[in-house]
């Protein structure tokens, strides 16, 4: 006589519906609003004519892909997403090795460094604009000034970089927060090991500590990507994407002919390209993670 | 690791050097916050000077600013309340019921997140506007918890993954049905797990600028809109602005620093005990 | 009557079946073990019996009634898991009282019984502390408490001791099989060492890979194992196996030649093998009498075993030696233990034949009728 077990399909059932909620909630926030972009980037659609919608087909992304617009904004969003990454992971990396080392005061040091993530964007961007970059008031400005050269024009000059810069202070923070924990996470033994077999500083570096910090470097990668493809709020609150287009990421651009120039059907072929791009950008680093994840049963 | 004497007095400056570099723009405009505003635009800037506490008080009084507080703090508790509502049971299905297709799932969950928001902006605008849902707090709450959904599901699954099945089993064994196995047993034992988790949520929906921006412009405003609207302020200003700004980012500088290390080992996925 | 039986059950992981059929019948009041090596299932087992695992086919009766499909806490068990599994977050007596708060029973009742067991085990004063602040004795007892506050049918002890060290398990030994006789409840026991189910059970259950080897008494175990891998697990040291093949056989002997040449007779099995089969011949160790050393030569001698001694282990009351034979082969001896051996020196084993065991290829047992040599 077979035991079948009564118990099983109830508690497999339970799951998958404790589960349901969630993936429901996902799952209607990927689906609805991807299919009403994809629907809207192919109409003529502006909301100051609601009445005059058209067909468009491919238009909206002719528009788009011939002029300089995209194409320079997509420059800039790649530019600042890598150039971001890479200030983060290296900044975040010597400092986690300088905060490894014990000297005194060095928690309240970490708790120095990392709180530049912690302040909201907006402010960050406010600081940095009025406060330290105002070529009139600014801090900086003080400084260059008494040493001789004349004020620098951060956001007229170099808007893109000084956004970068901005960006820098605010993420390497959260790189350090990941890093120094996994970096002390090292086990002792293996660091007296290699010592004993006459690594020095940097051997120990590259042979024990790097490896040790390639899957929570991954972490951060991923999760800073997420972030630094819609960056935002520091070029609203900065340049608001000038001078000209110099400093116009991908977000701002749609942004711009979203809730500017209300035309919805070139702003949603806008989000349809962001988001193939933010694909491409994305399937690489997940598939770096996901390995790593397979080490759990 | 131990240092020689003088190493350790290079890398004690060095790590000064570094943290006070950091620290300095927020500890900048802490310091203008209790200037006048006349020594707050004061070429050279001023570092000795009588502080005072006029632009809190000002800043305070402003009932805008209030209601702008207001909001702030109603959609990060709210975004965070739904979002763990969700995802608890979620995270608890996962963590303790395993299925060959869970490592996909969560994977799946955290790609929702590399969808761009700007991607949606469009849509997400116009279903807003038709529901009635643009600049209400609740608009903000609904798109919040959404957005910061993966990353709860994220951490709370790698907390509740730390204790050990055979604990749960025990109490099953005990006679604990499963929402009592979920109340007397996993949640407290995961206390501290959940609050970084929440902390982690509240900072960040805190701090959100993009929907916020967007979708609230005047009566759902939050803080981070009314410190965005100072994009140009006229000098005279700067130290009421300061005030404001640390009002506005002091309550999650210290969530932060006070959950950082619970909230590392929930984002690190284990990476990181 | 708090029996336990199971009947054709089987486990399967995905397609991977882990338990093969297996029948069994635990009484009441006995103290039962189930042994075997890792991966033979029995943990497995055990948790199908408490619930915690389903089962995939087959049934499970407590008392006379399936209980198969009856969630684990409702089967009227207790178990006590091998790292405690005690709630971090409770006091002691909040532990032990969990079960009971669950169902209901009011306070005052809930702590009297916590009061009454705590004696028993003689843990009063640690009622109030943390499991973090408790040593593994403490531990284990507390998760011995758990279950006992229950009142079960029987209980479930899934390698209880094998996170304690040596002395703590030997005396932990003892105190579980006082419980057990004073408690006169069902024990089933699960462990790795045979060592613990050869002192504490009544019955032993021997699992190998999903199977049953053989089930019966300590005693019947080591004296009549029923197959090629019971007869190596239980009893320590290892039985010795020496490989051979039927040379003649013969209404009441046998003759074995062994790899090395020298020919063993043997008492004949009931089922006799066929000549030229090939054999394995157990002997344990204190069932090798040394002979003084015979032939200079090391030409063969019938019954005896020559080699050289590797190395010796004295543990006091006696010593065993460890012996490389002519053929490689290697043996362990059990002898005085004021023996005047030493490494190097030449050796010579005279096996008692009666005491011999046989298994053919499929490493089944082949019995004999009549009382087999018990050890000296």
């Amino acid at each position: 006589m077979t035991g079948t077990v009564a118990t099983r399909p109830a508690r497999h059932l339970h799951a998958r519906s404790l589960l349901a909620p969630s993936v429901a909630a996902l799952f209607l926030w990927m689906v609805v609003p991807l299919a009403m972009t994809l629907w809207f980037s192919a109409e003529r659609y502006n909301l100051l004519n609601p009445g005059k919608t058209a067909f468009a087909g491919w238009g909206n992304y002719r528009d788009l892909l011939t002029h300089r617009a995209l194409w320079v904004a997509m420059g800039n969003t790649l530019f600042l997403v890598g150039l971001v990454l890479a200030i983060t992971l290296i900044f975040g990396m010597l400092f986690s090795l300088l905060l490894d080392q014990d000297f005194p005061g060095r928690h309240i040091c970490r708790l120095l460094v990392i709180a530049p993530f912690f302040v909201m964007p907006t402010v960050s961007a406010l600081i940095w604009k009025n406060m330290l970059m105002n070529p009139v008031f600014g801090l900086f400005a003080w400084i260059t000034r008494s040493l001789g050269f004349g004020a620098i024009e951060f956001f007229s000059r170099m808007p893109l970089l000084s956004i970068a810069l901005i960006m820098g202070w605010e993420w390497t923070p959260f790189a350090v927060l990941i890093l120094l924990p996994a970096l002390q996470s090292l086990n002792p033994e293996q660091v007296e090991a290699a010592r004993l077999d006459g690594a020095g500083p940097i051997a120990l570096f590259r042979h024990i500590q790097l490896p040790h910090l390639l899957r929570p470097m991954a972490v951060v990668a991923m999760i800073e990507m997420i972030f630094f493809l819609s960056l935002f709020a520091e070029i609203y609150v900065t340049t608001n994407g000038g001078p000209g287009l110099a400093s116009t990421n991908l977000a701002y651009l749609i942004f711009r002919d979203a809730l500017l120039s209300f035309d919805v059907g070139r702003a949603s072929a806008g989000g349809v390209i962001a988001i193939i791009l933010a694909n491409i950008v994305g399937l690489f680093l997940m598939r770096l993670v996901g390995r790593n994840l397979e080490d759990w049963r | 690791m131990r240092s020689t004497g003088q190493t350790r007095w290079g890398l004690a400056v060095a790590g000064w050097a570094v943290a006070l570099g950091m620290f300095f723009p927020i500890l900048w405009m802490f310091i203008c916050s209790f200037k006048t505003e006349i020594t707050a635009v004061a070429t050279p800037p001023a570092v000795f000077f009588r502080p005072t506490l006029e632009n809190y008080y000002a800043v305070l009084e402003r009932a805008d600013y209030l209601a702008f507080a207001r909001n702030s703090v109603v959609v990060s508790l709210g975004s965070t309340l739904l979002a763990l509502a969700l995802a608890i049971p979620a995270a608890y299905s996962m963590a303790f019921f395993p299925t060959r297709r869970t490592r996909d799932i969560l994977l799946w969950m955290l790609s929702t997140k590399m969808l761009p928001a700007v991607g949606v902006l469009v849509p997400i605008y116009l279903l807003w506007r038709d529901l009635g849902l643009l600049d209400t707090v609740f608009g903000l709450i609904l798109i919040d918890s959404i957005s910061v959904l993966p990353i709860v599901v994220w951490m709370l699954f790698s907390f509740f993954r730390e204790v050990p099945a055979v604990i749960l089993e025990a109490s099953r064994m005990d006679g604990a049905t499963q929402t009592e196995e979920l109340i007397h047993v996993l949640l407290p034992l995961c206390t501290p797990g959940i609050a970084a988790t929440s902390l982690l949520s509240i900072i960040l929906c805190w701090n959100e600028a993009f929907w916020s921006l967007n979708l609230a412009t005047v009566k759902a405003a939050t803080l981070t809109a009314f410190t965005a609207s100072f994009s140009e302020p006229e000098a005279l200003f700067w130290a009421k602005l300061s005030a404001a700004s640390t009002l506005a980012i002091a309550p999650i500088l210290i969530f932060g620093w006070i959950s950082q290390r619970q909230m590392v080992r929930g984002l690190s996925f284990g990476a990181v005990k | 009557m708090a029996t336990v039986e199971l009947r054709n059950v089987r486990k399967k992981f995905g397609a991977h079946e882990v338990i093969h059929g297996i029948n069994l019948r635990i009484e009441d009041h006995e103290f039962i073990a189930f042994v075997g090596p890792s991966g033979s299932g029995k943990s497995t087992l055990l948790r199908m019996i408490a619930g915690l695992e389903e089962v995939s086919d087959g049934e499970v009766l407590i008392e006379g009634s399936p209980a198969q499909d009856v969630p684990p806490s409702k089967r009227g068990l207790a178990m006590v898991f091998q790292s405690y599994a005690l709630y971090p977050h409770m006091s002691v007596a909040e532990n032990m009282s969990f079960s009971l708060r669950l169902a209901g029973v009011p306070k005052a009742e809930r702590e009297q019984k916590v009061r009454d067991v705590a004696r028993i085990l003689e843990m009063e004063p640690l009622l109030e502390r943390r499991p973090g602040q408790l040593s593994g004795g403490q531990l284990q007892r507390v998760a011995i408490g758990r279950a006992m506050v229950r009142q079960p049918k029987a209980f479930l002890l899934d390698e209880p001791l094998s996170n304690l060290d040596a002395a703590l398990q030997g005396q932990m030994r003892l105190e579980l099989v006082r419980l057990h006789r004073e408690l006169n409840t069902t024990m089933i026991y699960v462990t790795h060492d045979q060592l613990e189910a050869m002192t504490m059970a009544d019955r032993i259950v021997v699992l190998n890979q999903g199977k049953v080897e053989q089930l019966g008494s300590p005693l019947e175990l080591y004296q009549h194992p029923a197959t090629f891998f019971v007869a190596g697990f239980i009893g320590a040291p290892k039985m010795n196996f020496l490989d051979a093949e039927v040379k003649t056989v013969g209404e009441q002997h046998l003759t074995l030649i062994l790899t090395s040449g020298v020919c063993v007779a043997v008492p004949t099995p009931l089922e006799k093998p066929s000549g030229g089969e090939r054999i394995r011949l157990g002997v344990r160790a204190e069932h090798l009498t040394l002979e003084p050393e015979v032939a200079p030569g090391f030409s063969p001698v019938e019954g005896v075993l020559q080699g050289e001694i590797e190395a010796l282990e004295h543990l006091g009351p006696r010593a065993y030696l460890h012996a490389r034979l002519v053929d490689g082969t290697r043996l362990v001896s059990q002898t005085d233990g004021d023996t005047q051996a030493r490494i190097g020196d030449r050796v010579s084993f005279r096996v008692r034949s009666e005491a011999t065991h046989l298994f053919n290829a499929a490493g089944k047992a082949l019995t004999r009728s009549g009382p087999q040599a018990t050890a000296d």
